[in-house]
């Protein structure tokens, strides 16, 4: 993929869509695509807007533009022995970016080392109303005006149509190793709260098919240590598992059903939505499958003190794919909507029918 | 004369009201008792707000805001009043919202390892709450003895041990905030997302603009089993630079990673006697935690990697007491300048670490040109430099002196792609140097997040994020990045 700087050309664009009240919907390569409230509305291509910016592994910072490739990134990170610490799904080669800051998604490292919005230092964006605004900055510490960067991560490009971004990344471990122990669910569930309260290098925990699989990273002694307090045997198939878990390509996913995400305390008790689940993120995540209404899975989900998203739906599944909002939540999301972009006019609804 | 009548109306109405909702121990009226809230840890500024409330519930807090909201009351909102920017400094036409009264640790759950605390709770006794369990709260700002979790969240704290350990941001999951109208409005939840946009990122670090902050839920972590501090010394603060870049370029990510200069070296030396070696250019002090093997395994590289970037001596602390010496230096950095000079003050900027040669020659370039010396701590491992600058506030116009200094500081780290606030805020104290940092779209984009919020500006105004045309007023004409700002405008 070519380095190519087009925001002049997205500012055109949505500078106009804005004095035509236009909408646009903002698309990346679409790996994602499936992911939130369909939008109807004209098509932005920002996946031609690309190239890594500036990269200094002793800084532990990159900044790319928003059509990036992960492959790209990864790759270069690599040659210096880093790596993104939040695991991103890609969900297909040419995932981007920008697509990957905007739904906010990560994968089994996040209960350990972070989610996207923990890395990320600065969000360069075009708002609403057509005006290039760079929000935080390229260094680890920086508490100069509101969080905006992060406040862009998962918002779906409703506030903004992101541009540019700057990640804090991290060192490989040296060496990562996966465990596999055998449990039934309720049991594995109250094992991973146990193993988390311990001080180990833990790098994902992850329970499916009877299995509890817990991978550990850090410096050779660190992990020959640690996998001495958790027993169990080695898994050899590790690396892949925990790769297929992250892309959903897991036996579990290959489903023709609709996929639920319920991201919930990792102590809740596993709930009373059917057996088809898969958990990740040492508890705290859990993949399900369910023919209960939606309103009794976001019910569920908020009694467990979390929230559901319909993360991969059938066709034909209506809007309304998100936990809704209390009323006062809901009051600021309008407003900060209309700070960012008054007329509504970017990938309008894709969070709520409100947003 | 008819709008002071009207003045000292409001003013009785208002104390009337407030002494009905938190009874009359809990307003402060009187002049006397007023002076301890009239700054912050930022001392050059000052004022007496028109009064001080000191709410014990959240039910209160909601009640004193709805009616500072009815009578358009400005409200400033003070945690324990240790910050270093004036975010707390009162408005002479407003109530000082003092949480120090909700101090409570409400509850521990060792599984989850989370506490969900009250906002006047202190940063260390929340660590100190669930020690018994293995268990820390991970910021720590070197004022954690006395700074409260509510101004952290405020501020978005760091400490020493934030390469590896985040921020405030990195470690809560949920706070509980009172809007300006007194609506009660949950940001975040015990899960680790939450549905939406990320308000828990926008009201973290905020500077007490958009709500008010009235329970955390802070995230736990397990105390690692060892912690050990290798000491280095260079012969010139380029070198030790560089070494801290070979460390992170070398795949080690210590828990922390600082740097102090000579003129910092024989200042602690004198006080503290911690050991350090005072005929160092520079000396760097780098923990790492976590297993026993591991970190016997990193120090070892780590001394490895100080030697061959050129170290005249590195000592690794093998006992406790050594290592709890090594970082007395370094923490009592502040006050061992304060020994030596009548006034000191803090900088605060953030620069991509590989400037940092440039950075440091030109700030001694400056101190000369000032005729104001400068001793350099810095956060090395993540790029937080706080020049301190000694001067004597008895000397006329050596303060107005030692703050243009600091913007001059300020300047240059935003030059070389930095920040002009690591950690310490904005508050009154950074305004000028945020128009040089942001754009005016940026500030305005600012300015419309507040208003989504509060509309009427009442929280903490005129805070955090200068007007475009105070910034005209700075007469911040600086050539940015070779264009000046608006170029087609008249500016006078």
């Amino acid at each position: 993929m070519a380095d190519n700087d087009l925001k002049g050309e997205f500012l055109e664009i949505v500078r106009s869509a804005f004095e035509r009240s236009e909408k646009l919907r903002i698309e990346g390569s679409g790996t994602k695509s499936f992911y939130g409230n369909p939008v109807v509305a004209t098509p932005l291509d920002v996946s031609r807007h690309s190239g890594i910016v500036s990269y200094e592994p002793s800084e532990l910072v990159i900044t790319a533009r928003a059509g990036t490739r992960l492959s790209e990134i990864n790759a270069r990170l690599a040659e210096s022995r880093q790596m993104l610490g939040f695991e991103p799904p890609w969900f297909g080669g040419q995932a981007t970016l920008g697509g990957t800051i905007a739904c906010g998604l990560s994968g089994p490292r996040r209960p350990y080392a972070g989610s996207a919005r923990d890395f990320v230092l600065g969000v360069s964006c075009i708002s609403g109303k057509g005006e290039y605004l760079a929000f935080g900055g390229q260094v680890i510490k920086n508490v100069a005006g509101y969080d905006v960067s992060r406040l862009m991560v998962g918002a779906l490009g409703a506030l903004g149509v992101i541009c540019e971004v700057s990640l804090k990344v991290l060192p490989q471990p040296e060496v990562e190793t996966t465990r596999v122990l055998e449990f039934d669910k309720e049991t594995a569930r109250a094992q991973m709260v146990r193993i988390c309260k311990l001080p180990l290098p833990l790098s994902g925990m992850s329970f499916w098919g009877g299995l509890l699989r817990i991978r550990l990273s850090g410096t050779e002694n660190g992990v020959r240590a640690a996998e001495q307090t958790i027993g169990g045997e080695t898994d050899d198939t590790g690396v892949e598992y925990w790769h297929q878990l992250r892309e959903h390509e897991l036996n579990f996913f290959n489903r023709n059903q609709s996929l639920w995400r319920l991201s919930v305390p990792a102590t809740a008790p596993v709930l009373g939505l059917g057996d088809d689940c898969l958990l990740d993120w040492g508890g705290a995540l859990r993949w399900i499958y369910t023919d209960h209404a939606p309103q009794t899975v976001f019910q569920t989900a908020k009694k467990m003190g979390g929230h559901a998203t319909m993360f991969r739906p059938d066709n034909g599944w209506p809007n309304g794919r998100f936990s809704a909002l209390d009323e006062p939540s809901k009051g600021i999301h309008m407003r900060l909507k209309s700070a960012f972009d008054p007329k509504g006019i970017l990938n309008p609804g894709i969070l709520y029918a409100y947003v | 004369m008819e709008s002071a009548t009207q003045d000292v109306q409001i003013r009785d109405q208002l104390a009337t009201e407030l002494l009905s909702i938190v009874g009359a121990d809990a307003v402060v009226t009187d002049n006397e008792a007023l002076r301890p809230f009239e700054c912050d840890g930022l001392t050059a500024y000052r004022e007496l707000p028109l009064m001080v409330v000191l709410p014990a519930s959240i039910a209160e807090v909601r009640k004193v805001l709805k009616t500072c909201s009815r009578l358009g009351i400005p409200v400033v909102t003070r945690g324990a009043g240790t910050g270093l920017s004036g975010g707390a400094l009162p408005n002479p036409d407003g109530v000082l919202l003092s949480l120090t009264r909700m101090k409570r640790i409400l509850s521990v759950d060792a599984d989850a390892k989370t506490a969900r605390v009250e906002p006047g709770v202190t940063n260390l006794a929340i660590s100190e709450a669930v020690k018994h369990l293995g268990l820390y709260y991970a910021p720590d700002p070197s004022s954690q003895i006395a700074c409260s979790i509510g101004g952290n969240v405020a501020e978005n704290s760091g400490g020493v041990h934030c390469l590896k350990y985040g921020l405030t941001v990195h470690n809560i999951l949920e706070l509980k905030v009172v809007t300006v109208d007194g609506e009660l409005l949950t940001v975040g939840s015990e899960a680790l997302d939450s549905p939406g946009f990320d308000l828990l990122a926008l009201m973290t670090g905020s500077e007490g603009m958009l709500g008010v902050v009235v329970e955390v839920l802070v995230k736990l972590l397990s105390i690692p089993p060892v912690a050990q501090v290798v000491m280095a010394a260079f012969d010139s603060v380029e070198r030790a630079g560089e070494a801290v870049a070979a460390v992170i370029g070398g795949g080690i990510l210590p828990a922390g990673l600082e740097m102090m200069d000579s003129y910092a070296i024989s200042a602690v030396e004198d006080f503290v006697k911690a050991g350090y070696p005072v005929d160092a250019a520079a000396i760097l002090l780098c923990e790492l935690d976590g297993h026993a093997a591991e970190v016997e395994e990193q120090i070892a590289r780590v001394e490895t990697i100080f030697n061959s970037q050129g170290a005249t001596g590195t000592w690794v602390a093998k006992d406790r007491a050594t290592r709890d010496r090594f970082w007395s230096g370094r923490k009592a950095a502040f006050p061992a300048v304060g020994r030596i000079s009548p006034d000191y003050y803090c900088i605060d900027g953030t620069i991509p670490r590989r400037q940092l040669g440039k950075v440091l020659v030109e700030i001694s370039e400056l101190s000369n040109e000032f005729g104001l010396r400068v001793a350099n701590v810095f956060h090395a491992g993540d790029g937080n430099l706080h020049p301190l600058i000694l001067y004597d506030a008895n000397n006329a116009g050596e303060l107005e002196l030692t703050e243009e200094l600091g913007n001059r500081i300020l300047e240059l780290c935003v030059e070389v792609g930095g920040t002009v606030t690591g950690e310490h805020g904005v508050g009154v104290e950074k305004l000028r140097p945020m128009c040089l940092q942001f754009e005016d779209a940026v500030l305005e984009q600012f300015h419309q997040v507040k208003a989504a919020l509060d509309p009427n500006s009442l929280l903490n105004p005129g805070k955090a994020v200068p007007t475009l045309a105070r910034c005209a007023e700075f007469g911040a004409m600086h050539v940015h990045r070779g264009q000046l700002p608006h170029s087609d405008l008249e500016r006078f």
